[in-house]
Order: C-alpha cells, then sequence, then structure tokens
C-alpha cells in the first residue's frame, strides 16, 4: 500500500506527531514498505480462528475494594515541567 | 411543517465503590487536587491495572435491575486520544464485549407507558478535572477523579420527548439508588448524562443528523437544552441548511448551545482489547447471587404500597421516586404503623422543609423514627397537630428528638377540662362585644371566641375540648 | 583471578564466606566500568556513590544472618527501561532523560530484598524498540567482542556489561528476543521467562502483551539463580501467573530428552557458520542422551508480521502517555495545547521510535483494524497452535537465536525492515509466551559469538534450564572471555 500524504498527516494527527522536511519522504517510503511486508498475512485463510490477545487463559483477576494510601502529592508532580498549586499546568484547554 | 425529536441517552455514572477502579486511591469527593492520586492512576511509566472486583459487582447489579443480559465472557479495552485530564492517553473502557446488553426501563409520561430500551451498560473509568486558572490564562490538571469507576448506560433512541428523557433519568436514578451503586448526585457529577438529538418530519421513517450534548448537570437543564436544541436544529433545517454532525456543549444560563472546537480531533479511538487486563468471566452463580440480593426495585414497591396501604398513587411515586423518601417512610412505619399518616407527613411537611431549607433528599439527616414517634403522640393526643408541626421542624434542622423536646418545652397538649374552663370563663369575660354579637346570632364569632382560648393556652390544648367546653359555656349565658 | 571475572554465584560463596566483602566485589566492579565502560558504552547511569553505601548496608544484613541469598551483596545491573524510585530512568530516550520513578519495580525489588548491590541503568534501544542498541540518546553500545560491531538489542547495555565484566548479572527485557539476541551476540546466557511468570510492574511498557523481564549472565546457573528470585506471583500485575515461585536445583541430564528443530528458523539467510555451530550443538546434546528430530513449522514466515503489527499497536498506545505533561521532555516552544502534545513528542522521541508509533496508529485507525491488528491476534492464536503441537512432541525446541551474528555499527539501521526479518528466530517465542534460553555454542570464522536458543513449553523453565546447564557441563563456550578494549588501557 502506498502511504501518501494524506495518510502520514492523518496518522501524524492521531499520534500527535509532525514528520516533515526530509524525514518525511523517508517516512512515506518505509511505511510503505513495510505496511506491504505485513499484507503477506492477507494470503492467510483466518476465518474462524479467535483472535488471541492473552496467550495464556488468566481470567477473573481482582483486587478488594479496600482504600490504601495515596502517594504523596509533591511526588505525583515531580516530574512534570509545568506545575501550579499541586497541580499539573497546561496550555488553555479549550472544550 | 411539523417536526418530531428522536433522542437517546448516554449516562454516566460513578460508582460508590471506596477505591478507584484499577488502583486503591480513595473515590471520595473533594480533597485538594492531586491529594487522591497514586503512580497508578496518574499513568506513570511501567504502572499496571488491576480490577476492583467491587465494580464487577455493581455493574452486574446495574445490569439486572435494568433488565439486561449479562455477558458472560467480557473485556477491557483502551480508547485512544489525547487530553490533559487523561494521563495515559487512553481511557480503559468497554467497546467490544461490554459487560449489560439488551435491557430496558419502563416509563410513564403523562399516562402513557413506554419502555426505553437499553443498548448496553460498560464499565471504564472517570477522567481528571481540569481548572482553569484566569490569573496565568492557562489550565490546571487534577487527577483526584481519575480513575473513579464509572458505569455508562446506553440507550437506544427511543425518546421523543424531554418528558420522557426526565421520566427515565429519573427512574435510572431511583433504581441506581435503591440498589446501593451510586449515590447519583448530579451536582458533584455522579450522574451525568448526554443527550443525541436530531429531529426529523412527522412521518418520516429516516433519522436525521445528530447531534450530542455533553455533560448536562441537571433535570431542568436537560429539559431547556432539548428544547433549545430542537428548536435550533429546526431552524436550521427550515432555512434549507443542514444539521452537522457534532458535540455540542450546552450553556444554561446563555440558555442556548454551542459547537464544541473540534480541531485535531479525529475522533478515531484506535480501539483494542486492553493487554494488561484480563477477561472477565461471570457465571450462572454470580449473576444468580446478585439477583438474589437486590432490594425491591421502585417498580414493585409501588405497586405494593398502593396495595397494601391503599395511598393515591401520586404520592407513591413521589415517595418511591427517591430511596432516602422511602427510608424515611419505612423507618417511620415501623414505628408508627400507620402508612397513610406518614405518607401524608412526608408529602406535607418533609418536602415544605426540604424545599424551603434547599436539601435534597439524600441530604436529609432527621431520624425518620422520631416522626414516626411524633405520629404516635398526635395520635395520642400529647400534642395537636399544629405543635407537632413546629416539633417537626426543629426535627428536621437539628434532629431532637420529639418526646424530649415537647417535655423541655412543656408543648404538651392541655387535656385538662378544668384549665380549659378557666380560659374558657376568661375569655368571655373580656369579649362582651363579641358575646352580644354571639347573641344576635353571629356564629362566625365563635371561631375568634375560640382563637382567643387557644392563644391563651399557647396553642397546645386539644381543639375539640375546648370548642366542646366553649359552646357548653355560652349555652350558659 | 580477577575478581570481576568470576560468576555471580562464585561471588556469592565468597561473600557469605566473609572471603571477599560486599564492598571490595562493588568497588571491583566500579572500577572495571570505570575502566571499560568508556569504550563499550554499557551504562547510562552508574550509581557509585548510592552502591557503596548500599554495599555497607548489604554487608551488615549478611553479617546478622537476615540476607542469606547466594546473590546477597553480588553487584549488579538493571536496563534502563526498569524503573528505580529516585534513580533517573531513561529509557535511553530524550523524552524520558531525567525522569526520577516515585516507585520501584517488582522484578527490582526482589533483587534488593536478597541483597543485590545495584550499580546502575544499562544502555538499550529507545524504548526497547531496536534490535542493535544503536538508537539510544546516549550513544551505541559496542560489542566486547568487537568494538566495531553492535551488541545486539534491546538490551544491549545489560549483554555487554555482563561480557564486558561491568557487572555480575543484569535484568533485561524481551518483547521479542531483546534478552535473547544480545545474549547470544555477546556471548553470554540470557533467558526469557513465560509470559507472565516475572512481574511487569514497574517496567516501562514497549507491547504490554509481549514484554517480559529476564536475567542475563556469565552462566545457566546465575541466570537460573536470578530466574528464582525475580520470579513470582505479583498480586499488582494482573497477568501475572498466579503460581509458587520456583525452586528447583540444575540437573546435568539430558537422558531422553526429546528435542525439535523446527526447520522453518534456518532459513536462507542463516549463515552458514551459525547454522554449522547450532548442529553441532544439537549433536553434542545426542551425545549426551537426548533425541533429536526435526520438524516443520510452516507458520512461522507469518510471525514477523504478526509480531510487528501487535507491537507496534501496543507501543503507540503505551508511549502516548509521553506528552510533555506530567513527565520527561517538555517543549521549550509551543503555540497551545495541542501544539505542546506535538512539538514535546516530535523532538522527544527518536526515529524509530517515532515510525513504530507510526505503525501502530495505522494498524488500528479506522477501517484497517480487522486487516491488521484482528488478523495478527488470529496469527497469534496459530503460532500458539503450531507449538503447542511441537510440545506435544518434543520437550524443547533447538534453534538459532539470530540468523547472523553481531552485524557491523551502522549498518542497521538504514532499512528497518531487513532489521525487523533478523527477528525472525525470536519474536514467535514472545508471540506464543514461551520461555527461551540461549547459551552460547561456538564462534563464527570471525571469532564472534553464536547463540544456541532453546525454546521450552509454557511454565517449563525447568526443563529448558536443565538443558542449558547440562550443555554447559559438556561444553566451554560460555567460559571464553573478549580480548577487553579498555577506554583507559588502550
Ligand atoms: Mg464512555
Ligand atoms: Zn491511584
Amino acid at each position: 500500500m502506498k502511504i501518501t500524504d494524506e495518510m502520514i498527516d492523518y496518522i501524524g494527527v492521531l499520534a500527535r506527531m509532525k514528520i516533515t522536511g526530509e524525514e518525511r519522504e523517508a517516512s512515506k517510503a518505509e511505511l510503505s514498505k513495510i505496511i506491504d511486508y505485513m499484507d503477506v498475512l492477507n494470503e492467510l485463510d483466518t476465518d474462524g480462528i479467535e483472535a488471541m490477545s492473552h496467550a495464556f487463559p488468566v481470567k477473573n483477576v481482582f483486587r478488594e475494594d479496600v482504600i490504601k494510601p495515596s502517594v504523596d502529592r509533591e511526588e505525583i508532580i515531580l516530574n512534570a515541567a509545568n506545575k501550579k498549586d499541586g497541580c499539573f499546568k497546561v496550555p488553555k484547554a479549550v472544550e | 411543517m411539523d417536526f418530531e425529536t428522536v433522542m437517546g441517552l448516554e449516562v454516566h455514572v460513578e460508582l460508590s465503590t471506596k477505591t478507584k477502579i484499577f488502583c486503591s486511591c480513595t473515590t471520595e469527593f473533594g480533597g485538594d487536587p492531586n491529594t487522591h492520586v497514586c503512580e497508578i492512576c496518574s499513568g506513570m511509566p511501567g504502572v499496571l491495572p488491576v480490577l476492583n472486583e467491587q465494580v464487577v459487582e455493581f455493574a452486574i447489579r446495574t445490569g439486572v435491575a435494568t433488565n439486561c443480559e449479562i455477558t458472560r465472557y467480557n473485556k477491557f479495552d483502551r480508547k485512544n486520544y489525547f487530553y490533559p485530564d487523561l494521563p495515559k492517553a487512553y481511557q480503559t473502557s468497554q467497546l467490544y464485549l461490554p459487560i449489560c446488553q439488551n435491557g430496558h426501563i419502563d416509563i410513564e409520561v403523562n399516562g402513557v407507558k413506554k419502555s426505553i430500551r437499553i443498548k448496553e451498560i460498560h464499565m471504564e473509568e472517570d477522567a481528571g478535572k481540569l481548572i482553569h486558572d484566569p490569573w496565568d490564562d492557562c489550565t490546571l490538571v487534577d487527577y483526584n477523579r481519575c480513575g473513579v469507576p464509572l458505569l455508562e448506560i446506553v440507550s437506544e433512541p427511543d425518546f421523543s420527548s424531554g418528558e420522557e428523557v426526565i421520566a427515565y433519568l429519573t427512574k435510572l436514578k431511583a433504581i441506581l439508588q435503591y440498589i446501593d451503586v451510586s449515590d447519583c448526585k448530579m451536582e458533584q457529577g455522579s450522574l451525568r448524562a448526554d443527550v443525541n438529538l436530531s429531529v426529523r418530519p412527522v412521518g418520516s421513517t429516516e433519522l436525521g443528523t445528530r447531534t450530542e450534548m455533553k455533560n448536562i448537570n441537571s433535570f431542568k437543564a436537560i429539559a431547556r437544552a432539548i428544547e433549545g436544541e430542537r428548536a435550533r436544529q429546526i431552524e436550521v433545517i427550515q432555512e434549507g441548511k443542514k444539521v452537522i454532525q457534532e458535540t455540542r456543549r450546552w450553556d444554561d444560563n446563555k440558555g442556548a448551545s454551542y459547537a464544541m472546537r473540534s480541531k485535531e480531533n479525529a475522533h478515531d479511538y484506535r480501539y483494542f482489547p486492553e493487554p494488561d487486563l484480563v477477561p472477565i468471566e461471570i457465571s450462572e452463580e454470580w449473576i444468580e447471587r446478585v439477583k438474589n440480593s437486590l432490594p425491591e426495585l421502585p417498580e414493585a414497591k409501588k405497586a405494593r404500597y398502593i396495595a397494601e396501604f391503599g395511598l393515591p398513587e401520586y404520592d407513591v411515586d413521589i415517595i418511591t421516586s427517591s430511596k432516602d423518601l422511602v427510608k424515611i417512610f419505612e423507618r417511620a412505619c415501623a414505628v408508627c404503623e400507620n402508612a397513610k399518616e406518614v405518607s401524608n407527613w412526608i408529602m406535607g411537611e418533609v418536602l415544605r422543609m426540604a424545599s424551603e431549607t434547599n436539601t435534597l433528599p439524600e441530604d436529609i439527616t432527621f431520624d425518620a423514627a422520631n416522626l414516626g414517634k411524633l405520629i404516635l403522640l398526635v395520635k395520642g393526643g400529647v400534642v395537636n397537630r399544629n405543635t407537632a408541626k413546629e416539633v417537626f421542624e426543629k426535627m428536621f434542622t437539628d434532629n431532637v428528638e420529639p418526646e424530649q423536646n415537647i417535655n423541655e418545652h412543656n408543648l404538651k397538649m392541655v387535656n385538662d377540662d378544668s384549665v380549659v374552663l378557666e380560659v374558657v370563663k376568661k375569655v368571655i369575660d373580656e369579649n362582651p362585644n363579641s358575646i352580644t354579637q354571639w347573641k344576635d346570632g353571629n356564629d362566625k364569632v365563635e371561631k375568634f371566641l375560640m382563637g382567643q382560648c387557644m392563644k391563651l393556652l399557647k396553642g397546645k390544648a386539644n381543639p375539640a375540648i375546648v370548642t366542646k367546653v366553649l359552646l357548653e359555656e355560652l349555652q350558659k349565658i | 583471578m580477577d575478581l570481576c571475572q568470576m560468576t555471580a554465584l562464585e561471588l556469592g560463596k565468597k561473600i557469605q564466606a566473609k572471603e571477599i566483602s560486599v564492598a571490595e566485589a562493588t568497588k571491583a566492579a566500579l572500577d572495571t566500568i570505570e575502566q571499560r565502560d568508556s569504550e563499550y558504552n554499557c551504562y547510562i547511569t552508574v550509581c557509585k556513590e548510592e552502591a557503596l553505601k548500599r554495599a555497607e548496608e548489604v554487608q551488615k544484613g549478611i553479617d546478622e544472618g537476615k540476607l542469606t541469598s547466594p546473590l546477597a551483596g553480588v553487584p549488579a545491573a538493571v536496563k534502563d527501561n526498569l524503573c528505580v524510585k529516585g534513580m533517573n530512568t531513561s529509557c535511553a530516550s530524550k523524552m524520558l532523560d531525567g525522569f526520577k520513578p516515585i516507585y520501584t519495580s517488582k522484578a527490582v525489588q526482589n533483587l534488593m530484598d536478597a541483597g543485590m548491590v545495584l550499580l546502575g541503568k544499562t544502555n538499550m534501544d529507545e524504548f526497547a524498540m531496536g534490535s542493535t542498541s544503536e538508537t539510544s540518546k546516549f550513544g551505541a553500545v559496542k560489542n566486547p567482542w568487537d568494538s566495531n560491531r553492535v551488541p545486539g538489542g534491546s538490551s544491549g547495555g545489560s549483554a555487554a556489561a555482563v561480557s564486558a565484566e561491568e557487572a555480575f548479572y543484569t535484568l533485561g527485557s524481551d518483547t521479542g528476543g531483546s534478552i535473547r539476541q544480545p545474549a547470544s551476540y555477546c556471548g553470554i546466557t540470557g533467558l526469557k521467562p513465560t509470559y507472565g511468570t516475572v512481574s511487569r510492574y514497574g517496567l516501562i511498557a514497549y507491547a504490554s502483551s509481549l514484554d517480559q523481564i529476564g536475567p542475563l549472565g556469565k552462566n545457566v546457573e546465575d541466570v537460573a539463580e536470578v530466574y528464582k528470585a525475580i520470579a513470582g506471583h505479583d498480586p499488582k500485575d494482573s497477568t501475572s501467573v498466579k503460581q509458587a515461585a520456583p525452586q528447583f536445583t540444575l540437573k546435568d541430564n539430558v537422558k531422553g530428552l526429546r528435542i525439535g528443530i523446527p526447520l522453518d528458523f534456518i532459513g536462507e539467510g542463516t549463515e552458514p557458520d551459525v547454522k554449522a555451530k547450532i548442529y553441532e550443538a544439537a549433536k553434542i546434546l545426542e551425545g549426551m542422551g537426548a533425541t533429536i528430530e526435526e520438524f516443520h513449522m510452516s507458520e512461522l514466515k507469518y510471525a514477523i508480521p504478526a509480531y510487528y503489527i501487535i507491537a507496534c499497536a501496543e507501543a503507540s498506545s503505551n508511549l502516548s502517555r509521553y506528552d510533555g505533561i506530567k513527565y520527561g521532555y517538555c517543549a521549550d516552544k509551543y503555540d497551545d495545547l495541542t501544539d505542546l502534545y506535538f512539538q514535546s513528542r516530535t523532538q522527544g522521541f527518536g526515529t524509530e521510535v517515532k515510525r513504530r508509533i507510526m505503525i501502530g496508529a495505522f494498524v488500528l485507525s479506522s477501517g484497517y483494524y480487522d486487516a491488521y491488528y484482528k488478523k495478527a491476534l488470529q496469527v497469534k492464536a496459530l503460532m500458539k497452535k503450531a507449538y503447542d503441537n511441537a510440545f506435544a512432541k518434543y520437550d524443547v525446541l533447538l534453534t538459532p537465536t539470530a540468523p547472523t551474528t553481531a552485524p557491523e555499527i551502522g549498518k542497521s539501521l538504514s532499512d528497518p525492515l531487513k532489521m525487523y526479518l533478523s527477528d525472525i528466530c525470536t519474536v514467535s517465542v514472545n508471540l506464543a509466551g514461551l520461555p527461551g534460553l540461549v547459551v552460547p555454542c561456538g564462534f563464527d570464522s570471525q571469532g564472534l559469538p553464536i547463540g544456541l536458543q532453546l525454546i521450552g513449553n509454557a511454565f517449563a523453565e525447568e526443563t529448558l534450564l536443565n538443558t542449558g546447564y547440562a550443555f554447559q557441563c559438556n561444553t566451554s563456550f560460555h567460559k571464553q572471555r573478549p580480548n577487553f578494549k579498555t577506554g583507559k588501557e588502550a
């Protein structure tokens, strides 16, 4: 499949990354090649085969509804580049 | 051209578990920003979720109470999108195999019964809170609500009026409160409704283009938002334009909705099965156990109250619409065994006080057993009705014990005929004009004299006795 | 003998016997790092002060009889995608440079409880995405056998550190071969345990359904001991399997062991030297009493596309949390919130990481999910079935770890697809969640190590380790050491 400029832009929006300049043409070519390679799966008839998310049948793993202390707020925001009043600070989020 | 409205609802309910859905932080409302947060709910690198079993239990309970089929084998999926209130940049939710499917809730509007189909109910996590900081013109992010468990209850587009929507929400709220899965406090955001609305010419079977209005936070606002959006869409169509499929926010102060900016938002959530959580297999026994543990639901309770106590349908409707009113009703009844009287008190004094003090049923604090006692005290002639109402006001505001309050303030009804006789004689002596009028055949004066007697008796006398003694004395003149 | 040449267990024994102090061992390891790491670049962070302080603590524990593990006091290092509270954990990415976790990963904590002295964090491919350890923000790791060559990846720093004697053992993570392939390239022993055996709590996720933490060491005995220390059920990892912590003693016995060689693992691209050494290894095991049989596993050709679809899809989601807000790199300049995301992520991630995020976003995007992601999960089921069939007949499968020995630095990244294809021997094991052990089995004509991959049935680590142990009892490939080029001595 040929990866077009529109597709690169669309994927870029989904992934919040800008692919520009030299990187862009190279990316298009690489992605086309890789996706083409992945298309080898199409030759395989997988009708009726259950999609397997987990290799082993582990199920019903639960936690009891018991409160444990939260983490000190200073630690929660420790690694943030921008913070204010115990909160993460971001540019105005418009709804 | 006449238009009809077609609506569907997505209701988000915060569950009243003690801890969050995937970590052990408290779900308690409030608290300083980011103080109910750990490495898991703040999405630190390397953390993993572990599901709170109570969330599954609550979801099954809700499904059973809304006539759903419980999905025996279900999974979580990731819904991927970027927003600062979502620290992992994906919401763990259920798309492919939601826990409940194909249910319904029956409503009644203006005597017409209707069944609203529930498409599905799924479990998911709540997002954090964004606070606008006007000083820096920036947004501050608080993750306290992040990871609080939610049920999203999705209806089919079965609504055709705002009244139906309100009836459904009222019913749904009552059910959720009855089965103890949520406190449904709309003002704290624990019950939020998104309305999908489209209009079409009457008779048309095709659905119009719908818009979605998000997070409207009161019943009244929902009713207004529906009216407003319906009118807007009709206007758009009548102007020959097209309704655009979009998410709109209802501004209840301005009474208008506006489109939410969807720049850079492809609405392509790239759902896929959550690899960090394992499937949930719900056994028949589990479902049975939940079924057997459910309390009597509003519908059944309503029917029983009417049949058992002969109460008016209107009264029963109001009482059973709130779990808290039901609690008051049942506890008071248990004490006084007089359902009719309790119902009258609730419909009268309880709701009046609640409205005067701006108190929601769930925030009423008085001990309902005391209401039962008060009713017994009236019945036993210890206080008269008017005094009882005053005592009740104190009960409502300060949760006083009625008998103690009556004794302390000396409010007992005067049943002693000699005391009444003395007062009656005094009133007759002091109101010669009135007596002259009475002699002239003016019966109305009796009321005035009666009032004077009660005044001197400080309202505590048994009115029947006062009337009797007064008439006897007047006859003697 | 230089102290650093000892195996972890040899050192542990001497520490328990008070012949060597923990501080002495720690200083020796730090000295070796000091001498050699400027050449090999195995470490991103070396915690000298902390390690020396920790050595005293551990010594005290040993002296008081509280720390009795054979690993107590042994200096080690962990891959830089394992969270250690307060210690820089970067995933070799500009995105997480300077990030200080607020908690410690379960696997590392288990080793701490056994008395590990943590020397630091090892270099790797950025976010564990790569097969060469060249994509690190902190520069490429070099193979101690030949500094012009890569050590493999993505746990290249962990493998090279053991090989260069800069740590007695290390932890790595393996999503598609990231422990096994570098172990093979560096001539050491590495184990990728069964999925769900070692808690992933605190492992910075690449692909959640495939990632597994495992040990790298000088021989099977060391690796088995570390494995025993890190394995076990963890209630904080829902995919962690409920089973008792492993307890076994290694046995030098493969009599009657049924070994299968899946021929599809040895394709056209396999170098003759690699092929020859793998068959020689099979002969050695046969000579020790195992039976060897060749068979076909035609599904293997679909393993690489399925693996890259699943891994990239999960990665695109797992790496979405790096947005410049909560931790990690935040762009200096941006116009608004959306631009903050774009700038931080575009500048913070390297080329290969971006490529995989893009592939992942694509295969999950509207209209493509069924054709790629769902299909890949179906192939995963097929792969699992193929292995189930194989393990009905064989106890252990024997394959090469990679078609070649370590490539030269700078030769792989220009053609990503070719690099992906070189993972042919390892990725299917992750898809099926199985354990894989790599032990050295010889050298190619240029003197580069070749690793033998042994694949076991789910939870059959004991069988796998016994096989590797028996092999090492009868061979000496694992005892060979590179001729070190030391940054300072050279
Ligand atoms: Mg939702
Ligand atoms: Zn938490």
